[in-house]
């Protein structure tokens, strides 16, 4: 063992004063360092930080950014949602993959690079993108690749990748991303010119707590990360809870493939998000704050740490903030390791702790006992902007925009096959079709709403209204042509949620396994109606008996695309004649054989004997 | 002891006899009523009673997980885990409805179809929890089901103990037992999603300080065949292995037979 590894863990665990729940952190600078987590690496972590091997290792392999094995100094991570698979992420793949010359999963002799496949990185409004280790790169083509590649190949400096800036703060020196905002249509509470630095925070510290919550009770907003939980009732629970310390955490873990939005507040409305998370402390007696930023936008994390330190200059976070003895509160941001079940809030807080990100057992519920098991609430980054919002407008103003039961704006990250992808704020309740025109899509044949747990609509559909009564989402807007096959995407999101599913319970860590393999059986051309019943029945035991979110709502794509899509599905199935059905494709059966004898079969194959190559 | 703590002691304990009385309450499993009292899971009250939700993940002596969802019931109609689901006052639980037949079946299916389940040539056969379940809800035959066919290696590094994963069903109990009664964290699980699985503190299994008197490796802990004793096969002859005798389940339903004759 190297006197370096010993160095780099001695002094990573140093920088976090050897404290357990800051075990992501202490290894995502080893990983950093030693561009892996190694076996004995973990041992010496263990020691350090007097916990024990396995404890480590769990974590490694929980977290998609952390590795047992060396990676490269430099990983190139590819998109491969299926926004950019339909851009071309393959042909991006390719001519990574051949200038670097290694395939994808391999790390190059010289242990310059890595390339991977990484799920939705929050660009799908400028597909294909990748992460080359934090740095940002969009709209990929095959010849931008190349110049990539050969430029790292020459250089591996990754800043020198950033030739022309993005817009707003993107262009900011501490960003210094390419990445574009692509704010389509500004609304009245989170994009327009019309927001008030600390109008909200002002006016709260006004009042009395309990009147802050009432404000945001009394305004209706719900939760803007799907579920659309009541906001003030959470934090009037987590009010009620009996304990000296409470805690405030926003969800900025934005995972659901096709979601955005969350990615532009953070750059164009960090002060907003902070200044709701103020507030939301003071309304519920909180004491210390948290942002779960997302591995994946870890280029954003200097330029949020200068707000939050200006901001602690301001004397808006820290002691007696804005002039209110003894309300002490301040922010610290927790980065993920790259998991998409961490947007759960219970696996948030796992994660935070320092754990897997696996969802706890509920109850008890994180407004009683949360983070360190202490009163806590989670909300999204838009609601907590939200919150700040109405604190300033008023609750009558937020709840005189939307739908009765869904009050205000709501950010959509819309993208696929339009001509304007990017933001829109729109009040609750516009029309999906509505949605379509603004964005110019093209010959709109499938949308997907809500991402990949959310729902799969047909062109009858469209008159269908954004909003928690009818369709509810955290953002997530796809559009696609009549081009596009509608079961690759499906096969796509289970695909995801396989890879996503932290494996905890039995029906989500297997039932979507067996659901992607019949959605391919289907794909194929051997399934039979029957299996059709066969979805729909694993689908229910999937949803009813899986433990948190994730598997509640995993086989909502294969349910609505089976009730949106009929007819695709009735071409594909075959007529299973005299009761019997495939129960395998001998094709692919016989696939490993013919690799391993280098020949053909002589029965199967229509050239008798002939080689396979 | 003063006549003042004295008086104390008893003044607690009667608030402790109060405190039980106060919080004890009935509901419903399938319509019976059952009693629970605070603090209690839907599992602890049902068990007491009498009532046998299956279960494989959850064990007695150990803090329950709710990882493998057999012990799914409907309260209030809203499915929950038994094990992991407190009781309250005048809920409605039901356990033994065809539908709640059917999802146990499946997650016992997938559990089955997930690993490597070669009852005939397993060791653990006749007292294997797994199967017991699957003859218990009327699994007979493969069905339904791919078989993922997962190639885990095995570990055979200690001197006294074996670990074949490709049985395991993730249960974690002895993971729990090796943490919370052994003390030791022998076990943990590494991996996420299908690629999920228990690993150990150490490179394999000889660099861990696991013994044979460890709880997790004791017989009850591992419901499957998972972990290995070596040197100590097929011990009981078939016929009078546990589950020959009784359906799994069948103690807890007896026990409470037992006591109502009294």
């Amino acid at each position: 063992m190297g006197k370096d590894t010993v160095s780099v863990v001695r002094q990573a665990c140093k920088k976090f004063d050897h404290e357990g729940s800051r075990i992501l952190d202490i290894l995502r600078e080893v990983q950093k360092r030693l561009a892996c987590v190694s076996g004995e690496t973990m041992d010496l972590l263990a020691a350090e930080l007097s916990t024990h091997r396995i404890e480590i290792e769990g974590l490694v392999s929980f977290y998609s950014f952390f590795s047992e094995n060396r990676k490269g100094k430099i990983i190139i991570r590819l998109c491969d949602d299926i926004i950019d698979r339909f851009a071309g992420i393959e042909r991006v793949a390719k001519v990574f993959s051949e200038e670097l010359g290694i395939g994808i999963g391999e790390t190059s002799s010289d242990w310059n690079f890595s390339l991977e496949f990484t799920p939705c990185i929050g660009m799908s409004d400028q597909a294909p993108a990748a992460l080359i280790n934090e740095t940002v790169v969009t709209k990929l083509t095959p010849e931008s690749a190349g110049v990539i590649a050969r430029s790292l190949k020459k250089n591996l400096d990754t800043s020198a990748l950033v030739k022309k800036k993005g817009d707003g703060n993107n262009a900011d020196r501490l960003v210094n991303a390419m990445v574009e905002n692509n704010i389509r249509k500004k609304g009245e509470v989170l994009l327009g010119d019309n927001v008030r630095a600390e109008a909200g925070l002002r006016k709260a510290l006004k009042k009395k707590p309990e009147e802050v919550i009432q404000e945001v009770l009394d305004s209706g907003l719900r939760g803007r990360g799907g579920a659309g939980f009541s906001t003030g009732l959470k934090w009037s629970l987590a009010r009620k809870a009996k304990d000296a310390r409470r805690f405030v955490i926003c969800n900025a873990d934005e995972g659901e493939p096709g979601t955005f939005k969350d990615r532009v507040l953070l750059t164009e409305r960090a002060d907003l998000i902070f200044e709701g998370m103020t507030i939301a402390a003071y309304a519920i007696g909180g004491t210390s704050g948290i942002v779960y930023l997302r591995a994946e936008y870890e280029y954003l994390l200097p330029y949020l740490e200068r707000v939050l330190a200006r901001r602690r200059k301001a004397g808006l976070l820290g002691k007696n903030i804005g002039g209110e003895k003894g309300f002490a509160f301040d922010i610290r941001i927790q980065l993920g390791g790259g998991a998409y079940i961490c947007g759960e809030e219970s696996a948030l807080i796992s994660s935070c702790e320092g754990l897997r990100g696996e969802p706890k057992t509920r109850p008890p519920f994180p407004v009683e006992r949360g983070f360190l098991g202490h009163p806590t609430i989670v909300n999204n980054v838009e609601t907590f902007c939200c919150a700040a919002r109405i604190l300033d407008g008023g609750p009558r103003w937020f709840a005189a925009m939307g739908t009765a039961k869904s009050s205000g704006t709501k950010l959509l990250s819309v993208s696929g096959d339009c001509a304007k992808p990017g933001i829109y704020e729109v009040p609750f309740g516009i029309r999906v079709a509505d949605v379509l025109d603004m964005a110019g899509a093209d010959d709109p044949t499938i949308v997907q709403v809500g991402g990949a747990s959310g729902e799969m609509l047909n062109r009858g559909s469209f008159y269908r209204k954004i909003c928690f009564e009818d369709l509810s989402t955290g953002g997530s807007f796809m559009t696609f042509n009549s081009s596009r096959n509608m079961l690759k995407i499906v096969d796509y999101f289970l695909e995801f949620f396989i890879h996503e599913s932290c494996g905890y319970c039995t029906p989500c860590r297997v039932g979507n396994v067996f659901l992607r393999e019949r959605i391919q059986k289907i794909m194929e051309g051997y399934a039979v109606k029957a299996d059709l019943d066969y979805l729909k029945d694993l689908s229910r035991t999937i949803m009813m008996t899986s433990r948190c979110g994730l598997g509640n709502t995993s086989p909502r794509p294969v349910l609505s695309s089976i009730d949106q899509f009929p007819v695709v599905y009735a071409s594909l199935l075959g007529e299973g004649g005299e009761g019997l059905e495939a129960g395998f494709s001998i094709q692919k059966a016989l696939e490993e054989s013919r690799r391993i004898a280098k020949r053909s079969s002589m029965i199967y194959d229509p050239v008798y004997g002939g080689s396979s190559d | 002891m003063t006549r003042f703590m004295e008086e104390a002691a008893i003044e607690s304990m009667a608030e402790k006899v109060g405190d039980i009385m106060r919080n004890a309450f009935v509901f419903n499993i399938d319509g019976v009523g059952v009693k629970g009292k605070d603090g209690q899971t839907i599992m602890d009250a049902a068990d007491q009673a009498g009532i046998y939700i299956p279960r494989l993940c959850d064990v007695e002596g150990l803090e329950p997980q709710g990882s493998c969802r057999v012990c799914t019931v409907k309260v209030n109609g809203r499915p929950a885990a038994a094990c992991t689901q407190p009781a309250a006052e005048g809920i409605e639980v039901e356990n033994e409805t065809l539908e709640i037949f059917n999802w146990r079946r499946d997650l016992i299916r997938m559990l089955f179809h997930e690993g490597n389940h070669l009852c005939p040539i397993c060791e653990a056969s006749g007292r294997c929890e797994l199967q017991a379940m699957a003859y218990r809800l009327g699994i007979f035959q493969p069905a339904k089901y791919p078989y993922l066919q997962p190639v885990r290696p095995i570990d055979a590094s200690h001197p006294d103990i074996m670990l074949d994963t490709n049985r395991c069903i993730r249960c974690g109990r002895c993971i729990r037992a090796s943490k919370d009664i052994d003390g030791k964290n022998v076990f943990g699980y590494v991996g996420r999603g299908m690629h999920k699985r228990v690993g150990v503190n150490g490179k394999n299994l000889a660099q861990t300080n696991v013994h044979l008197d460890d709880r997790a490796i004791a017989l009850e802990t591992c419901p499957v065949g998972c972990i290995i004793r070596k040197g100590l096969g097929f011990f009981t002859p078939i016929g009078q292995r546990e589950f020959d005798r009784a359906p799994i389940g069948s103690t807890i339903e007896k026990a409470v037979l037992k006591r109502g004759k009294k």
